[in-house]
């Protein structure tokens, strides 16, 4: 297939990921601006990072002060499935995947972007998954600078009912599986608990650090418990 | 300390994470234990930033009680991830209404 073809095709499959985007962004602009940033900063974030649950979590460090560090690892803990998204996805790539292309496509693999390419037939070519980075991309800049930028017309009634938002998005990221697998169930009310021994018997533990030790910690003990035997990434 | 900073460090840190194993790995991962705990770091994560904080996400921990029973119980029956995120949202905006 031709580049063009080939692009078209990508921004095709990209548009319900652009358009769920869209929606779920203007939440995360509007938290962003209700914990301090500027639409500027909220805009700039979304353009740089392209990622909802890392996207939150940093605001959280930026709103507390917390250290450089402590961003760090937040983004290293909540973003390290990315890294298991790439190596999968390296295995499938076309030849014309350059070190350039490569490192090029990168920054757009995101759960939903990884999860379209990786359900393909035929190796992924770099025109296929640019169109569908650009679309994607398009819907979660745009959500936030709208959500940044028109959460402080709306009413406070509607925009603090859109607080929820991300957090509706994560419950049902994490509750399909988890009706599935009892491992994964395990997981996620392991994670929980410690969360909330956390943040009520830990008040003064930052709550970035504290997403990162409650994740490690039952990752660990869903890892102990329940092994992985599948190659599944 | 400047926001743009933070900003930064954040792009580059999630960039990195992307890039280096796309662009320079190619190997399996071989250990069971670290691919299991690769496999349930996202669960373990998104379900330790959800709870408690997606309470006092509205202003209103009763709305947001509301949302929060909304979002599980549409999520139980599998509807995406859109439909449950804005259900969640208008359940807390509809139960400020009466509050």
């Amino acid at each position: 297939m031709k580049t063009g073809a080939l692009f078209r095709r990508g921004m095709l499959h990209g548009i319900p990921i652009g358009l769920g985007y869209l929606s779920v962004s203007f939440g995360f602009g509007i938290l962003a601006v209700k914990s301090g940033l500027s639409t500027l900063q909220a805009t700039l974030i979304s353009l740089l990072n392209l990622t909802s649950a890392g996207q939150t979590a940093g605001v959280g460090v930026i709103t507390a002060g917390g250290s450089l560090a402590e961003m760090a690892l937040v983004q290293l803990t909540i973003n390290i499935r990315y890294a298991l998204m790439a190596l999968s996805l390296s295995q499938k790539l076309s030849p014309r995947f350059s070190l350039p292309h490569r490192l090029a496509a990168a920054y757009g693999i995101t759960d939903e972007i990884f999860g379209v390419c990786a359900a393909r037939q035929e190796p992924i070519e770099p025109p296929y998954m640019y169109g569908m980075i650009l679309v994607a991309t398009a819907g979660w800049v745009s959500g936030t600078f709208l959500g940044a930028f028109a959460g402080s017309l709306l009413p406070p009634r509607i925009t603090a009912a859109l607080g929820i938002l991300l957090y509706g998005m994560f419950i049902a990221i994490i509750i399909p599986p988890a009706k599935k697998h009892k491992s994964i169930l395990f997981a996620v009310l392991c994670a929980a608990a410690l969360s909330i021994v956390c943040k009520y018997a830990l008040p003064m533990l930052s709550e970035g650090f504290a997403v990162i030790i409650c994740g490690i910690a039952a990752s660990v003990a869903a890892a102990l418990l329940f092994p992985r035997k599948e190659d599944a990434a | 300390m400047s926001v743009a900073i933070y900003i930064a460090v954040m792009a580059g840190v999630t960039y990195l994470i992307r890039a280096l194993p796309f662009g320079f790995f190619q190997k399996k991962i071989k250990s069971q234990f670290l691919r299991s705990f690769l496999y349930y770091i996202p669960y373990t994560v998104l379900s330790a930033m959800t709870f408690p904080a997606i309470l006092y996400s509205t202003g209103s921990t009763v709305t947001a009680a509301v949302g929060t029973g909304v979002a599980l119980i549409l999520a139980y029956f599998g509807l995406p991830l859109i439909v449950v995120a804005l259900a969640a949202s208008l359940a807390a905006f509809l139960t400020g209404l009466f509050l």
